[in-house]
């Protein structure tokens, strides 16, 4: 069974995100770039099946600027045997929409012909957790989201989720889509020799235009601003004071 | 136009998120009505039907609809999409995993996880974990949605609009359900409790997040923790409050050991007052505490409890 992984390059997980004076998004300019850390645990994923005989071949796909096949060299070099990378972006400002990138991936999958297509829940830049059902809805697949648990059978996948109140089992039938939660793995930190490695792994460069999608944004940006913030408040010198403070200042117990 | 709110059901009762989601469909534009699909789901439409500002509530009973599986609910919504301008529900796992299925299947981007109403086609929605926010106007005619619960109150209640029964989806054998394992617990839920009290990785063991959970039971509080207490195993996963577990907004915030990353703080900053009870006094929770302790943890939960039980009785 062929694994398709789609990965993104969004901002580092560890970057404090600054928002630009002009209220027109974030400012992403020589800021540290990774792979999105949904998206290394969906390899890590792909990767101990195949390691565990399930998968024969990942392949790691990522849409996005140029720079995304950083992106996709961290992703051979952990383990996936070849890449694609769609450039879809001329600037880092540019965020491709879920909708869009599930077109293109739609299109990936009708060529590859995977047996699973695991992802990430959801991108840390633009939060929608979308893509991954709306390129189900797309292929009329099966899709089990928010998975913590992943086990392959014949013709199906039994994965258990991650949902409010606790953990649901479901089974779905096989080709289907699995968007992978924090709590399913911990992903491997690739290794020197891997790294060199993976320059030499296979890696194609298309276009949207080469798939016939229409990436145009559907949602346009008013404007980008800091949260408001939250002033500190006291600090009490003890528990009987906070009780107090809490009681008859605050009014909240 | 009208709105189409997709009730959120729990075990076949109507769950408060749906309140709080009306209130961000009211301000949409036209008529609500409410969808409640679920095994049985007679009774939770018959609640729907009371929630202030609903004009029609619609249950759609299948067992393809018991365990709210998006194949067969992302379905029936779209029968339905042809007489409503916007589709919603709350930001729930469940809400997360249909509506974006819904908007895939009907070719439009979504809105997810919406903080603010501006107007019938832009909204406000956190980005980057909520270190930013952003304010989107769609160009699609059909809008998909989904509400951030914690940053509406909760509707009111109405004399009960008229319920009407639909078919459903059925199902078309693309998943199915196997199991589940809800956390058993006598407390509010995390999303919809006035109060919650949380524990970090400070707290050390799962043996001591029974210190927290003796406060919350003075306060009748839900019982939350960081994602560092949850990977640390101190705590089950559904307990985790922050940017990629749950966003609460409680009346009190009470945050134990908790050092305060964005993470975490993503989760739980709307909160109307919030204490830190921490030991090191430059932990980042300080500066968004109405209340800081530095104290160590093992010595003022236990004193906390006392001092409660002095006043509540």
């Amino acid at each position: 069974m062929k694994v398709l992984v789609p990965v993104k390059r969004v901002i580092d997980y560890n970057v404090k995100v600054r928002v630009k004076a002009d209220q027109s998004g974030v400012d992403l300019a020589n800021v540290k770039m990774s792979m999105n850390p949904f998206d290394e645990i969906a390899v890590e994923e792909a990767i101990r099946l195949k390691e565990g005989g399930k998968a024969t071949e990942i392949v790691a796909v990522s849409i996005g600027v140029k720079q995304s096949q950083e992106t996709l060299r961290t992703a051979l070099a952990m383990g996936a045997d070849r890449a694609i990378l769609i450039e879809a972006a001329e600037t880092v400002d540019t965020d491709i929409e879920p909708l869009a990138v599930a077109k293109l991936l739609a299109k990936v999958v009708e060529e590859e012909q995977p047996g699973l297509v695991l992802m990430g829940k959801q991108a840390i830049d633009n939060d929608m957790n979308a893509t991954g059902q709306m390129l189900s809805a797309i292929l009329g697949w099966a899709q089990a989201t928010f998975a913590s648990k992943v086990e392959i059978g014949e013709g199906e996948a039994i994965v258990t989720r991650e949902v409010d109140g606790g953990m649901q089992t479901i089974k779905v039938k096989t080709p289907a889509i699995v968007t992978v939660d924090l709590r399913l793995n911990e992903p491997r930190y690739a290794s020197l020799p891997n790294i060199m490695k993976a320059k030499k792994k296979p890696l194609d460069t298309k276009t949207p235009a080469d798939y016939g999608v229409d990436v145009a944004p559907r949602l346009q940006i008013v404007k980008v601003v800091e949260p408001a913030s939250r002033k500190a408040g006291v600090k009490v010198g003890s528990v009987a004071e906070l009780v107090d403070k809490l009681k008859n200042e605050a009014g909240v117990i | 136009m009208a709105v189409l709110l997709l009730a959120e059901i729990d075990a076949g009762a109507l769950s408060d998120a749906t309140h709080k989601a009306m209130t961000a469909a009211k301000a949409m534009g036209g008529d609500v009505h409410v969808l409640c699909a679920g095994d049985g789901c007679q009774s939770a439409a018959a609640e729907a039907a009371k929630i202030e500002g609903v004009s029609k509530s619609f249950c759609a009973s299948d067992p393809a609809h018991g365990a709210k599986l998006a194949e067969p609910i992302a379905k029936l919504i779209v029968e339905k999409s042809g007489d409503y301008e916007h589709l919603v529900a709350a930001a729930t796992a469940s809400g997360k995993n249909i509506m974006a299925r819904v908007a895939g299947l009907l070719d439009v981007m979504i809105i997810s996880d919406i903080t603010g109403v501006e107007s019938s086609d832009t909204f406000e929605r956190p980005i980057y974990a909520g270190n930013a926010m952003a304010t989107v106007k769609t160009t699609d005619a059909k809008k998909v949605i989904t509400v951030r619960t914690a940053s509406f109150a909760a509707a009111g209640e109405q004399a009960p609009a008229p319920v009407e029964e639909i078919g459903g989806a059925g199902d078309d054998g693309l998943s199915a359900f196997v199991s589940e394992q809800k956390s058993e617990s006598d407390r509010p839920q995390l999303t919809s409790a006035k109060v919650v009290i949380s524990g970090g990785r400070a707290m050390g063991s799962a043996d001591n997040f029974a210190l927290i959970d003796k406060v919350a039971d003075k306060l009748g509080a839900a019982v939350g923790a960081s994602r560092a207490a949850v990977d640390s195993g101190y705590a089950p996963n559904d307990y985790q409050v922050g940017q990629t577990g749950k966003v609460v907004a409680p009346d009190l915030y009470i945050a134990v050991g908790i050092s305060g990353a964005i993470q975490h703080l993503a989760g739980m900053k709307d909160s109307k007052v919030i204490v830190a009870i921490n030991k090191d006094e430059e932990a980042p929770i300080f500066q968004v505490a109405d209340y800081g302790l530095v104290a160590d943890l093992f010595d003022a939960v236990p004193e906390l409890e006392q001092e409660l039980a002095k006043v509540k009785g």
